[in-house]
């Protein structure tokens, strides 16, 4: 840490001014007091920096010291990442709560990446071996699903000198390389200034999917590996169970939950469960590849502000590394609270309801940080980073600044409705209002890969589901009965592919994740009944026979049919059409 | 740290006095204010800049002049004495005794302003507390470690709900040592009366601490009151072992204080006038609930709120309902029908219900019965709304028996007797006699097995 010394001489909550500190940079680490509190340089003007501080600052007052770090706000990258949680700097809570109990104290500080933690590197590349940014020295077993490439920092270029398998922790070195500048020891760990999106080769549009085992969002508004999505919705309404169903099902490598400014008792909910959760295509612990970052809403506000980019770059890093990573934040809301907070701190000048006028291009750069890329490195492999972010917006009104902002950037929209959560229909995503920008990569690459009537089925419950919707209105003003009766019949059809497909309990153990075949199956069934049903009623069979079918509870029940045996469904499906065949005509 | 006196108050601006020439002041530092008439109030310092500090004064400032009071700066936060012998003593919302009782000797000082708890370091509600009232207990269970707001309004009986819970509040198959602690931020005195009587009458008040502000308190002293509840249920639940249950009304008059405050600060106002920080300000208020890895108390909060002319999406209800783990909301037109306690069962929801529930904390069938009764109501409401726009007639049978169901629930089930103490399976027994209005075949969420074995057909 660096002697240059200045000294406070303004503290209003999380902001402190210091004067004096020579050649100090924006975005700079600076140490705050004798307690040397974390804070963050956010603003210069003639001499004096505005700090955002990330601990309380009660106790602090004009006169006391501040310190540079001459680093900008970093975050520590190596083995030791998956199944951490952290705070929103990334100090690791658990070891917070080993050291220091139940209670964040100011000034608690503990390493990032646990020194006491032993990796085997196996190394990649040889001795002679001309290496670069990105390239891979080695790989470390991480997890048992992570198999972490220690790659060449940035900034280092040369030919690899010495390299050899080394047990040790992150410390170790694992490489010297030759570099114009002279050799450079390199080790396991890595640091990244948080607001610098880390380099990539090229960027590519995304291609395929993300599956999350979520029926409404696989088959009506999916995602894409390397896509970005939003999640807004009033409180109550399930922005936090959609995105913990993510963090569980999305068939991603790494996933980072950042809880930014939410509850305490979520992030436990999920430390609690995750290590005792299975992920269906590994087998393993979901744990196993997950990075937690947790700055509760009662937690120093600034910090809130710092969590989205450190749990961004080390998604980011994971990326590099030629994973598929997914990164939920709940909520950008209250990212964009904290930003508000400390521009009205800094007396800026507001922009739309107190937000700062750069809000829009903040939230468009963090978005941005997604992608499908072509990693750094010579082997050019492909890395993929999702981004999903909750919006909570007042009184449930999207057409406040953080959702309208969100919307222009995102590709896809899961607008969650109240009124369904109410009903309890949960997920409580508005089908009318939601979209994906993405649906036709995505109807490409599901009829190829799972089923050739994919699009057309989907196309076919959509249209339905929006013909209820205009049925409804009527049925309000004259009464279900005095409808046609095949409009009636596909009443029960949208009913059925409400009730009996969207409708999904994340909370019941074989409800909560669907595989796509079976999804299809299920969506197909429903539509099948639809269009056996309606030729019936033509011939003159009994509308009220076609809506008491025997079947149609078994169908409901389809939910419920293992993933093992979907040959049942060719069984519903023959009953089906027996009992429709059988109605006296 | 020495203490500093200083003569130098420049202006005075709503609760806010700013003083100039000061040195070695810090931010949130507790300061005295004498009057030169004798009096004594107390401030925080909200800003410090050079040599000027902005201090807000929780008796609130009239009568103050430049002129005539001497503001000495303490060197320290502002904290609480803390001790066991707090319970059954009523303090004023900074702490004082108020109920001529001794004064009391301190075991610790803690700063009100507490520290967040580490999100690791919590332990997940799981434990059902048996309110008796079947609303709650089997619609909207409430488990230890919650915070569950009222969003009330004017003229509804929210105190009266609040003190029936107080009162029956409990964990079953326990006997762990519980406390109530009581924040009145705002209240009027006969409110303030009704609990401290009603405390007394059920011999209550031996395990209850009082920290009352009333209408005629200073306003800004409502920023206190929570804090001083708080840190003394910390100090209960986490150091002692209790289990503690903080009512704190009424929250929307502490964020008018709080709007204040930030008026006279000339800040950027938020939505309506408040704050742009009014939600992080309230978690560090809702999010003081929980429970802790490896401790034995918990910290259950109630807090209560009237909603600005019934509306839930004015930001005092909206910003709680994005911080709270759910929320009981009380209806009007029950009210108006004569029914208490008049909660409106549909949007009210404890989010944390699910794991307080089922075979092993309350009953196998709970999670079912709950379902069951939540749809049926509300399929039967929906009929009766039909019945008003289409008329009687246009009802099929089964709607027409979904009719007879909502009213029976609103007269039977919602409705129950101040000092009408349901066990959970009297709840559940009631819940299952009034589904029996309902053909068996309607009863799809319930679980073929539970009805062979509860419902009142088959006993
Ligand atoms: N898919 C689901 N299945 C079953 N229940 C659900 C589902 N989604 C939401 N719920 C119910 O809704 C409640 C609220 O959901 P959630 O906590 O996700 O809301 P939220 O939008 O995150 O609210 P807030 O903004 O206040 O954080 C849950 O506790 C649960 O009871
Ligand atoms: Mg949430």
């Amino acid at each position: 840490m660096s002697n240059a010394q200045g000294v406070v001489v303004k503290v209003s909550g999380p902001l402190v001014v210091a004067r004096g500190l020579k050649n100090a940079r924006m975005y700079e680490m600076v140490r705050v007091g004798e307690g040397r509190l974390f804070g963050e340089i956010i603003e210069i003007r003639s001499g004096d920096c505005s700090i955002q501080v990330y601990e309380e600052t009660e106790g602090i007052g004009p006169g006391q010291p501040v310190f540079r770090t001459e680093e900008a706000l970093s975050v520590e990258l190596g083995p030791g990442l998956i199944r951490s949680i952290y705070d929103g700097v990334q100090r690791p809570l658990d070891k917070l709560h080993a050291a220091f109990g139940e209670y964040i104290v100011r000034g608690a500080e503990s390493p990032a990446l646990d020194r006491n933690l032993i990796w085997d590197f196996v190394p990649v590349a040889k001795v002679g071996d001309q290496v670069a940014h990105g390239d891979v020295l080695g790989t470390v077993e991480e997890s048992k699903l992570v198999n972490h490439k220690i790659m060449v920092p940035f900034g280092v270029e040369g030919q690899v000198s010495k390299i050899a398998a080394v047990t040790g922790n992150v410390d170790t070195v694992v490489a010297t390389v030759d570099t114009a500048k002279g050799p450079v020891e390199l080790t396991m760990v890595q640091r990244w200034p948080v607001r610098k999106p880390r380099p990539v080769a090229r960027k590519m549009p995304p291609v395929s999917p993300i599956t999350t085992g979520q029926r409404v969002l696989d088959m009506f508004f999916p995602l894409t590996q390397g896509g970005t999505a939003c999640v807004p919705g009033p409180f109550g309404s399930g922005k936090t169970v959609v995105q913990h169903q993510l963090a569980k099902w999305a068939n991603a490598n790494i996933v980072v939950y950042v809880g930014c400014g939410e509850r305490g008792n979520e992030m436990t909910d999920v430390l609690q469960e995750f290590p005792a959760l299975i992920d269906p295509v590994s087998n393993e612990p979901l744990m196993e590849r997950t990075v937690l970052i947790a700055n509760t809403s009662n937690m120093p506000v600034a910090a809130r502000e710092a969590s989205v980019f450190t749990g961004i770059t080390i998604a980011e890093y994971f990326r590099d590394m030629g994973f598929s990573v997914a990164l939920m934040a709940d909520s950008t809301s209250r990212w964009a609270e904290a930003m508000r907070e400390m521009s009205g701190r800094l007396e800026e000048m507001p922009g739309e309801e107190g937000y700062p006028a750069y809000l829009s291009s903040r939230i468009a750069s963090f978005y941005e940080r997604a992608g499908n890329v072509i990693c750094k490195g010579s082997d050019e492999r492909q890395g993929t980073l999702s981004l999903i972010g909750a919006v909570s917006p007042p009184g449930g009104d999207f057409s406040e600044p953080v959702v309208q902002a969100t919307l222009r950037v995102v590709k896809v929209f899961w607008g969650l409705d109240d009124k369904l959560a109410f009903a309890r229909h949960f997920p409580a995503i508005n089908w009318l209002t939601s979209y994906s920008l993405y649906q036709e990569v995505v109807d490409k690459y599901s009829n190829e890969n799972y089923d050739p009537a994919w699009q057309a089925n989907r196309q076919k419950a959509m249209g339905i589901l929006q013909q209820e919707a205009e049925l409804d209105e009527l049925v309000r003003l004259v009464g279900m009965d005095a409808l046609p009766m095949s409009d009636r019949l596909l009443m029960q059809a949208a009913k059925m592919i409400r009730e009996d497909f969207l409708h999904q309990n994340a909370f019941d153990e074989r409800d909560t994740y669907t595989s796509l075949k079976k999804q299809f199956r299920m969506l197909d069934l429903i539509l099948s009944y639809f269009d056996l049903a309606k030729p019936a009623l033509e011939e003159g069979v009994l509308l009220n026979s076609l809506l008491s079918l025997d079947v149609l509870e078994d169908i409901a029940r389809a939910k419920l049919i293992d993933e093992d045996k979907l040959e049942e469904f060719d069984a519903l499906k023959e009953t089906l059409t027996q009992e429709i065949a059988a109605l006296p005509r | 740290m020495v203490t500093r006196e200083y003569r130098t108050a420049r202006e005075i601006v709503g609760p806010l006095v700013l003083v100039d020439g000061v040195e070695g002041v810090t931010f949130g530092e507790l300061t005295d204010i004498k009057l030169d008439d004798g009096s004594l109030r107390r401030g925080r310092v909200l800003e410090v800049n050079g040599d000027k500090a902005v201090v807000q004064v929780f008796e609130g400032t009239s009568d103050l002049s430049t002129e005539n009071l001497t503001i000495k700066f303490l060197g320290k936060g502002t904290e609480l004495g803390v001790s066991g012998d707090m319970l059954g003593r009523v303090f004023d919302g900074f702490g004082r005794p108020i109920d001529d009782g001794p004064a009391i000797i301190p075991e610790k000082w803690l700063n009100i302003n507490g520290n967040p708890m580490n999100p690791f370091s919590r332990d997940y509600p799981n434990e059902f507390i048996q309110t008796g009232i079947s609303t709650i207990d089997l619609l909207n269970t409430l488990v230890r470690g919650q915070k569950l707001p009222f969003f009330s309004a004017s003229g509804l009986p929210h105190s009266r709900m609040a003190a029936q819970v107080a009162r029956q509040a409990k964990v079953l198959r326990t006997d762990d040592k519980f406390a109530v602690i009581f924040g009145a931020m705002g209240i009027t005195f006969e409110e303030s009366e009704f609990f401290i009587s009603d405390f007394r009458r059920t011999g209550a008040l031996e395990r209850a601490v009082l920290f009352m502000n009333l209408a005629d308190d200073p306003a800004i002293e409502r920023i206190s009151v929570p804090r001083m509840a708080l840190t003394t249920a910390e100090f209960l639940a986490f150091e002692k072992g209790m289990h503690v249950l903080v009512i704190l009304t009424d929250l929307t008059n502490y964020c008018e204080a709080l709007r204040e405050i930030s008026a006279a600060r000339k800040e950027v106002p938020g939505r309506r006038g408040y704050p742009g920080y009014l939600y992080t300000d309230l978690s560090t208020i809702y999010e003081r609930a929980g429970r802790i890895k490896g401790k034995n108390g918990s910290i259950t909060q109630l807090p209560v709120l009237t909603m600005p002319e019934d509306d839930k999406t004015h930001p005092i209800p909206d910003l709680t309902g994005y911080i709270t783990e759910g929320q009981i909301i009380m209806s009007r037109p029950l009210h108006a029908q004569g029914i208490y306690p008049p909660v409106d069962v549909l949007p009210s929801l404890s989010r944390l219900k699910d794991k307080g529930i089922g075979d092993g904390k309350t009953r196998e069938d709970h999670a079912d019965v709950m379902n069951q009764l939540y749809s049926a109501y509300a399929r039967g409401k929906n009929s009766k709304e039909l019945a008003v726009v289409l008329g009687e007639s246009a009802l099929s049978d089964i709607d027409l028996l979904y009719v007879k169901f909502a009213d029976a629930f609103e007269n039977r089930f919602i409705r129950q007797g101040e000092d009408e103490n349901r066990s959970i399976d009297e709840s559940l027994a009631l819940g299952w006699e009034l589904l029996a209005i309902l053909p068996k075949s309607e009863l799809k969420r319930v679980n073929d097995k539970y009805i062979e074995k509860y419902h009142p057909e088959n006993k």
